[in-house]
């Protein structure tokens, strides 16, 4: 099938300078390409390169070489401003450690995305209300994180991940934190969100959360060491 | 940002504050104790030189007032003068009087007054006043109003009448509960008719406050006219007091040469110097210009409003850097959430306003309490004391604008911090 690729990787390389002569590659030219409404795993060894890959499709880090096209931009020249915004709008992260801030509830978290992209939260509001029903929090919205079990604090970040409409979801260990049965459920969620046709990209290094994915990228020493299409998205 | 968003903004700024109460509310210690400190500083600096001035203007800033003074012992010794006869002979005379009029240049007025203490008396009533002798422009000169009646006129003058204008504290010592006009008083030997009755100025309404038992309130004033004084008095003044018995021989008591504007003051005063130092070989007199005196009083205003407003303004010094010091703690502390709202779509200005707004909330807060408190103490201190304060608006605002100017300038470098850091760093932070 021919999909719009929403993320092209083109010899992509990423240098640590430590010492003097002591300069890491982390990312030693790398090719990839992924298309839309496509269910990506990355997984490796640690120090595989698995995190600066994520940093990186995540706009929190500009690569040394190479370009990176996120949609029909390309973001490794952006300005701090630009990528900022970028990663905003096109990107929705959820993150091992669910990562809501503290003094918020659950609507106000849902919301933060929306406020860096200068929207209106009342016209908005509703919408926020539904994405918190969909991940089965619609009678917590005044909660506060600490209230929440994590896999609730999973939902909620899964809800923001989504205000934006954004290209594409990058979960990082998304079940790390959490027992097998709560993970499973925080998955079926994910997944179900790709079934309706929004891009995943998951980074794990366990098997059975892979096994969801359609397609596993594996990565070795700064490559990619295989590439595999489980079944056809 | 639209405005909404700032509000929003301003909004977090706050919950993040009411997380750490006890925190945030002994970081606005500082700025309270500072704004309050100006304030009140400022409030008592500016009553102590408003009564100064007062007093000041209450001389007349036109006026150049000249007053007989009698010269110390051994200058009198010395000169030898007039120590032979009848007492000692000192002070400005009529010559005097009519030099300054006709030699310096601008002069308006020449007003003369002889002042006597005497005894006035009216039926039982007995109260000891000054008795001035004097001309009919002394309203026009000294500013006094005229209340009832009419002040002394150029025939009371020429004829030596006896009559005598009084002021309204007298009027209400001497005549409790008769209208003074058309009463006789007695001064000394004679009566004189009460044709008027004035008010100086700055005597408004002189209510005997608490701690103020001064010997002898100011305006127990009789006037009458020069030439009744000279006639009925006499040039030599006699004074018994306990068996012995003074007499000295004063013609003027004192002179106020009035101007025709400020400007003339300032040539005149040194011409009025040179005029009356050439007819008086003893230094029996002394010049008082009451616009050098304002003006030295201004100086002073400066300079004590300069020390005063740099000791507050190193409180609200001491209160910045306790605001920064906190604010870069809480950066540090919240370097995780900066890492999210980075992930999140925030630019790094986000992050500089969204820590800005919470130092100036901050330091805001504390001025808004420090106002109300540095316009509190200066009102208890006048209640407790007898100084006077006046709060000024310029100083509200003066104050109000450091305290914003300090969480500005003392949170900008935390909130610069917070964005410039690295948000893959700061989402690794546990």
């Amino acid at each position: 099938m021919s999909s719009r690729a929403i993320i092209r990787l083109e010899g992509i390389e990423k240098t640590y300078v430590l010492g003097e002569e002591n300069i890491v590659h982390a990312l030693a030219g790398v090719d990839l390409r992924v298309d839309e409404g496509s269910f990506v795993a990355i997984m490796g060894p640690s120090g595989s390169g698995k995190s600066t890959m994520l940093n990186l499709l995540g706009c929190l880090d500009r690569p040394s070489a190479g370009r990176y096209l996120l949609g029909d931009e390309d973001v490794s020249q952006m300005t701090d401003d630009a990528i900022s915004e970028a990663r905003g709008r096109r990107i929705g992260f959820i993150f091992q450690s669910y990562n809501l801030i503290a003094q918020l509830t659950v609507i106000e978290n849902i919301q933060v995305p929306l406020l860096y992209q200068g929207k209106d939260l009342k016209a908005s509001y509703d919408r926020c209300v539904e994405l918190a029903r969909m991940v089965g929090l619609g009678e917590r919205l005044d909660h506060r994180p600490t209230q929440l079990s994590g896999g609730q604090q999973q939902r909620v970040a899964i809800a923001r991940s989504l205000v934006n409409d954004p290209l594409m979801i990058l979960a990082d260990e998304p079940t790390g934190n959490l027992d097998s049965k709560t993970g499973a459920e925080v998955l079926d969620l994910i997944t179900g969100l790709n079934d309706r046709g929004k891009t995943i990209i998951l980074v794990t290094h366990d098997d059975k959360v892979a096994a969801r994915a359609h397609r596993i990228v594996r990565m070795k020493d700064g490559r990619v060491d295989q590439d595999v299409i489980q079944r056809p998205s | 940002m639209i405005p909404s968003q700032f509000i929003i903004t301003v909004r977090l700024g706050i919950k993040s504050l009411a997380l750490h109460k006890l925190r945030s509310s002994l970081t606005m210690l500082g700025i309270i104790f500072g704004v309050c400190s100006v304030i009140a500083m400022l409030a008592i600096g500016e009553g102590a030189s408003y009564e100064a001035q007062e007093a000041i203007k209450k001389l007349g800033s036109n006026n150049i007032i000249i007053r007989s003074l009698k010269p110390p012992e051994q200058a009198r010794q010395s000169a030898g003068g007039g120590r032979g006869g009848m007492g000692l002979k000192y002070g400005l005379t009529y010559e005097d009087g009519a030099r300054l009029q006709t030699t310096i240049p601008g002069v308006l007025r020449v007003l003369p007054m002889r002042i006597i203490r005497e005894n006035v008396r009216f039926q039982r009533n007995e109260v000891p006043c000054q008795v001035i002798g004097t001309l009919p422009f002394y309203p026009q000169v000294t500013g006094a109003t005229q209340i009832r009646g009419r002040f002394l006129a150029l025939l009371d003058q020429e004829h030596a009448e006896n009559v005598c204008v009084i002021t309204t504290g007298l009027a209400r010592r001497l005549f409790p509960y008769q209208d003074p006009l058309d009463h006789a008083v007695r001064i000394d030997a004679f009566y004189y008719r009460v044709i008027g009755i004035i008010q100086e100025r700055g005597q408004v309404e002189q209510r005997s406050q608490a701690g103020k038992m001064e010997g002898q309130p100011l305006d127990n004033n009789v006037y009458i006219p020069l030439a009744a004084s000279r006639t009925r008095f006499g040039e030599i003044l006699m004074r018994r007091s306990a068996g012995s018995f003074e007499a000295e021989e004063v013609q003027l008591h004192q002179v106020t040469v009035q101007m025709r504007d400020v400007a003339a003051v300032e040539t005149a005063d040194p011409q009025v110097k040179t005029l009356l130092s050439r007819f008086h070989d003893q230094n029996d007199y002394e010049i008082i210009v009451p616009l050098q005196l304002l003006r030295q009083a201004e100086q002073t205003k400066r300079i004590f409003n300069i020390v005063l407003g740099s000791i507050a303004a190193i409180s609200l010094l001491v209160g910045g850097i306790g605001i920064m010091n906190i604010m870069l703690a809480t950066v540090t502390e919240r370097t995780r959430e900066i890492g999210i709202r980075r992930a999140l779509g925030a630019k790094r200005r986000d992050i500089t306003l969204q820590f800005l707004v919470e130092t100036v909330v901050l330091s805001i807060g504390g001025g808004l309490v420090g106002v109300a408190v540095g316009v509190v103490i200066p009102i208890a201190v006048s209640q407790l004391t007898t100084m006077k304060t006046i709060v000024t608006p310029w100083s509200i605002l003066l104050a109000f604008g450091i305290s914003g100017a300090v969480g500005i300038v003392f949170g900008l470098y935390p909130a610069k911090a917070a964005a410039r850091l690295d948000p893959i760093e700061a989402l690794r932070h546990e």
